[in-house]
């Protein structure tokens, strides 16, 4: 990962303000009745929090709120200090670009071998082939999938499309990690593989939001984790986050 | 070696479609044959228009009638004569009896016109096209020579010729931008079909930070390629067509009603390169207003 320098394309000077700013919002999907409702949240830049609740209980939605695949139907969204309802068309992916996302579901793209998926952000972002190949081998290598540079997605275990997921979503060296169920389809010891290296990005710099239903795996860390049932956040959260001990 | 594969060079973003992108390849192909050979149909009739006007007004034919004790002979060489001073006029010939007769052989048949059948007799002027006279001069001269004559300088056929080469070429031009029309019509269907089709490669390339512009110049790319390697493939069909055409026209290559000039087979040259551009702009508005309609809903 060393080899990530700071000449990557996403990811902008950090604000002195927090990363991510809810206050008083509301989401709904179409007429349907509010799967999130009255979400104040505020996460500082470098902090990790694990987003936990049963499943249904509104956390995918929230990270899609964060991630802007979806709007709020009520209250205000900031993201890196700037307010979200205020993003023209034309400003939107730029904003996206110091977002990395990894979905429940992976949703790599089946045509695209390894390499070309996790290069997915780079290329988007317009950087040169010659100018990301060396960077996204080495980050793939870090990932362990440095053997498989050419193979296609279908051809991977859960486990290493998940670690695929994840190389994809930090290879812009995003300010922030949303991560969505990492664990879901994977054994436990890849669980936790798979949290070393998003504590390892946090360590980076990053700020991440993990939503899980893992207890266990939450557990076993000491970062502060946030509660949603019934379309509410029944816990506090930090506003200072937390930082992975050294 | 697998992995170096990978490393020489990025995968397409979008998935290849084959089976469309050859169906509508070949839909383009067709339209851009058809579109080349209206473009030298009508550039064809444009010069079989010009030529015929040309030759109309090259020549004059008067119709002589004998007055007091002249004979039709005498009247029509009178009138030959007084013609042929006037400036402008190259030569002017009486046509004899058998001339006028062969002239209405199609109603009359061969020798079928009664020996006293009383046939007008008619003088025919071959004019100099650079400075051709005025009717009004031909007319004042038979009038100063003192005959019973009607001049036809053909300026009536001279119209319709030039109004059919008219319509000839609108009608080809008109088919072409219809043809135009149409394969712009089969992209925007491709564009529609592509986006939805691939919705969730969108989706991940829009959260990726993927600007619609960048995600319409994808589309735009591959079918401007689809449409230029079709509209190449279509010009020249469109191409061997006409020179089996121009060969097959006569040994002089020369056909009387779409007198095509090798020059002619240039205009396929365009046709790649229209397609690509038709292709280009009609995905460009096409995938944009999608792009922003889906953002909007």
């Amino acid at each position: 990962m060393a080899g990530h320098g700071s000449d990557f394309v996403a990811g902008g000077p950090p604000e002195s303000g927090p990363v991510v700013a809810l206050q008083g919002v509301g989401m709904r999907y179409g007429r349907a009745p509010e799967v999130l409702r009255d979400i104040d949240l505020t996460l500082s830049q470098g902090s990790f929090h694990f987003l936990t609740g049963a499943s249904g209980a509104g956390k995918s939605s929230l990270l899609k709120l964060l991630y802007l695949a979806h709007e709020p139907s009520r209250g205000l969204v900031r993201l890196f200090g700037r307010d979200v309802s205020t993003l023209s068309r034309k400003e939107t992916p730029a904003v996206r670009r110091r977002i990395g996302v990894v979905f429940q579901e992976y949703r790599l793209l089946s045509h695209l071998t390894v390499f070309d998926n996790a290069a997915l952000p780079l290329r988007v972002a317009g950087r040169t082939f010659d100018g990301y190949r060396q960077d996204v081998k080495e980050l793939l290598e870090w990932v362990g999938l440095g053997k498989k540079l050419s193979a296609m997605p279908a051809t991977l275990s859960g486990g290493e499309q998940q670690r695929l997921a994840v190389a994809r979503a930090v290879v812009g060296r995003p300010d922030l990690l949303l991560v969505d169920e990492p664990t879901g389809n994977v054994d436990h010891e890849m669980g936790r593989r798979i949290l070393r290296l998003l504590t390892e990005l946090n360590r980076m710099g990053a700020t991440v939001l993990v939503a899980t239903h893992d207890m266990p795996l939450v557990g076993e860390t000491t970062f502060p984790a946030l509660t949603l049932k019934g379309g509410k956040l029944s816990a506090a959260p930090s506003l200072a986050g937390a930082r992975v001990p050294a | 070696m697998a992995e170096d594969e990978a490393m020489a060079r990025p995968g397409p973003l979008l998935p290849k479609q084959g089976r469309q992108d050859r169906t509508l390849g070949l839909v383009i192909a067709v339209l851009c044959c058809l579109a080349c050979l209206s473009a030298m149909a009508a550039l064809a009739a444009d010069r079989a228009a010009s030529t015929w006007v040309s030759a109309l007004g090259a020549s004059a034919t008067v119709q002589v009638r004998p007055k007091g004790d002249q004979t039709p002979s005498e009247a029509a060489d009178k009138a030959a004569e007084a013609l042929a001073g006037v400036k402008g006029v190259s030569e002017a010939r009486a046509l004899d009896r058998q001339a006028a007769e062969k002239l209405l052989e199609p109603w009359f048949g061969a020798g079928g016109v009664p020996d006293d059948f009383p046939l007008p007799r008619l003088v025919t002027v071959d004019l100099d096209p650079k400075t051709p006279p005025t009717a009004a001069a031909l007319t004042q001269a038979l009038a100063q020579a003192g005959l019973d004559a009607t001049l036809d300088d053909h300026g009536r056929w001279m119209a319709d010729v030039r109004r059919a080469g008219g319509m000839a070429r609108a009608i080809a031009v008109g088919a072409v931008a219809l043809f135009g029309l149409a394969a712009a019509a089969v992209i925007v269907f491709a564009t529609r079909a592509t986006l939805e089709a691939r919705r969730d490669v969108v989706e991940v390339l829009h959260i990726t930070g993927a600007e619609d512009a960048f995600l319409s110049s994808l589309i735009q790319r591959r079918f401007a390629r689809v449409a230029a390697e079709a509209g190449a493939v279509g010009a020249g069909a469109a191409a061997l067509l006409a020179a089996a055409y121009k060969l097959s026209s006569g040994a002089d290559g020369f056909a009387p009603v779409l007198p095509l000039s090798w020059i002619d087979l240039l205009v396929v040259l365009a046709a790649p390169v229209l397609a690509a551009l038709i292709a280009a702009i009609a995905v460009q508005r096409t995938a944009m207003s999608i792009l922003r309609r889906e953002a909007q809903s």
